[in-house]
């Protein structure tokens, strides 16, 4: 799977309540919860986000609650893919698990800014970035993950072993 | 090589002699756990897959966060999760007047046991590792498959030792020795571990601090915080549960990625600023701050000996005019001891406010939403920007003792600042 978009790029620690606040968490309706999703520290996300674009972000991104509506929000916001240095592990998981894909770069990630164009290529982890030139070489998910993630999320690879 | 109390939970799950950190592996689950907000996103996933519950005595469903409901959606949430319980026959569904937050209830109850693999749509499903449990929070997906499977896929993580000596001094307790672990590594510090508890500090701490250091473990970005087993612990499942269960040791020769002592002796009172529980600092060293709002309660430290704490610096004493204190007992059972223990009728005569268990405010749920520019002294977990209401709103997190002291005296303070 290839994917072009432009960055909307973060920092450090954004945590869940960050993606997406807890006063939304009375539904878990996807696009209900894109609406406000990034909203308390980037209001321009939002109404600017096309589908396709990529978000970027240093350590630790999405640690806190296990509020899968975290990923849920930012997959329905058009989001194609997340790239970070690091990702919280709860946060990494519920992402594979709804099949929203996610890159793991390290320190290269400090080669993206924002508004830059990437291309990205998730199968061989290659993050082409047509604003600088630069390439960057993610970490390929592990061969269990990437099943996880060919199947299209969990449900439907827990689906496929019954059979 | 041996192997960490951890791992050798995970290789008993998954059917292997032994496992490694960074395997991959299918590990059965004993007991599963799912909330209103986090039930109603696992309930679709499950029935995507079309197989009956993998056992109905084994999945706990406990409508908390925004329960009795604060307004349409949340009810219409609480209801999903009802008929859910009522449709699959599902053993432990608790209704509001009956329940109490997840995370204090589980232990209580004695539904959550050594040795289990323990998983739950809630993020703080760690807490069970204070009974030497492996225990960790997943999403609403993972949650809903293992409803039909009763397994999961887990990465198995290396450990942290965490070496405890000496034990806590007066009003310092089981909050101040894990914001001060996590003070020291930081809210990624143990990113994808395990923190295994170990040393001969552990016999000094109540099982109640045990809950409150293995609860926050996912401050520090741990998949699980885990304390042996010992006397005090098996004591405390004797009055819960006649279940049998399977005691794990870690090997003296097993294999962690890196030590961290903390001498218990040497702590003191500490609180972690906004907007991140790694910005701890001593309460001695901090300025004058004023707050508006102080939230005893949650997962972390609504449990009867929290509540004595508090009970113990509020008795007789007024709260300050400036501050709103709302107190939140973490089950009925917590709430019923209170009010036998006097703590109840100490806390209202003092001119505070006594709430049902809720998760309410800790979340920003309801119950104690923060203005622009209020701060809160919190016994709860988190102080990310916004977590308690407005995103200009401050929250301090602290152990009870100091929430207690700093509602008497309308800014952050030491407890022993009030008894003086
Ligand atoms: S009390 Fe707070 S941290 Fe604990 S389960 Fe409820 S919302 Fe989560």
């Amino acid at each position: 799977m290839k994917f072009t978009g432009k960055v909307w790029r973060y920092g450090d620690n954004i945590d869940t309540d960050v993606i997406i606040p807890a006063r939304y968490l009375n539904t878990s309706n996807p696009q209900e919860l894109a609406l406000h999703c990034m909203e308390d520290i980037d209001k321009s996300f939002v109404t600017g986000v096309k589908a396709g674009d990529i978000m970027v972000a240093d350590n630790n991104f999405g640690c806190g609650s296990s509020r899968e509506h975290a990923p849920v929000a930012i997959k329905a916001s058009g989001i194609t893919c997340v790239i970070a240095a690091t990702f919280a592990r709860i946060f990494y998981r519920n992402a594979i698990n709804i099949g929203l894909p996610l890159l793991e770069v390290g320190d290269d990630v400090k080669k993206i800014k924002a508004g830059d164009v990437l291309s990205v290529d998730l199968e061989s982890g290659e993050i082409v970035n047509t604003t600088s030139g630069e390439t960057i070489k993610a970490t390929p998910l592990p061969g269990f993950i990437q099943d996880i993630a060919k199947a299209g999320g969990l449900i439907n690879y827990v689906k496929g072993s019954a059979q | 090589m041996g192997m960490t109390m951890t791992e050798k939970i995970l290789a008993a799950h998954a059917g292997c002699e032994k496992v490694e950190p960074g395997q991959l592996i299918r590990a059965k689950t004993d007991f599963l756990l799912a909330n209103d907000i986090t039930g109603p996103q696992a309930i679709p996933e499950f029935e995507k897959i079309g197989r009956p519950v993998f056992d109905p005595d084994k999945i706990a469903l406990i409508p908390d966060h925004f329960v009795p409901n604060k307004d349409i959606k949340s009810a219409e949430q609480a209801k999903a999760l009802r008929e859910f319980a009522r449709k699959h026959k599902i053993t432990h569904y608790v209704e509001a007047g009956r329940m109490g937050i997840e995370h204090v209830l589980l232990p209580e109850m004695g539904w959550v046991r050594p040795g289990e693999v323990i998983i739950g749509a809630d993020s703080h499903t760690c807490t069970y590792g204070a009974i030497g449990a492996f225990a960790t929070g997943v999403g609403g997906t993972d949650l809903g498959a293992a409803m039909a499977t009763g397994d999961t896929w887990f990465k198995v993580p290396s450990s942290i030792k965490v070496v405890l000596t000496g034990a806590l001094p007066e009003w310092v307790c089981g909050k101040d020795v894990i914001l001060s672990l996590i003070g020291k590594i930081g809210v990624d510090g143990a990113r994808y571990q395990a923190l295994e508890f170990t040393g001969p500090g552990v016999a000094n701490l109540s099982m109640t601090d045990r809950f409150t250091i293995s609860n926050m473990a996912i401050e520090a970005g741990a998949k699980n915080g885990i304390f042996p087993v010992d006397e005090k612990t098996v004591e405390y499942l004797k009055a819960r549960t006649n279940h049998p269960y399977t005691v794990y040791t870690a090997d003296a020769d097993a294999v962690y990625e890196r030590e961290i002592h903390i001498d218990l002796g040497k702590l003191s009172p500490v609180v972690a600023l906004p907007h991140l529980p790694e910005n701890v600092k001593p309460v001695a060293e901090l300025p004058e701050i004023k707050i508006d709002q102080v939230v005893i309660g949650s997962c972390t430290n609504g449990r009867i000996d929290d509540l004595e704490q508090a009970a113990k610096i509020i008795a007789g004493r007024k709260i300050h005019p400036d501050v709103r204190a709302i107190i939140i007992p973490g089950t009925q059972e917590v709430y019923m001891e209170a009010m036998k223990q006097g703590y109840i009728a100490q806390f209202i005569a003092a001119g505070a406010i006594v709430s049902t268990p809720t998760c309410g405010p800790c979340l920003g749920g309801y119950m104690g939403i923060l203005a622009a520019g209020e701060r809160c002294v919190s016994t709860t977990n988190r102080n990310f920007r916004g977590r308690m209401g407005h995103v200009d709103s401050e929250v301090y997190l602290a152990g009870p003792a100091v929430a207690a002291a700093s509602a008497i005296l309308g800014r952050i303070a030491e407890p022993k600042e009030v008894l003086a």
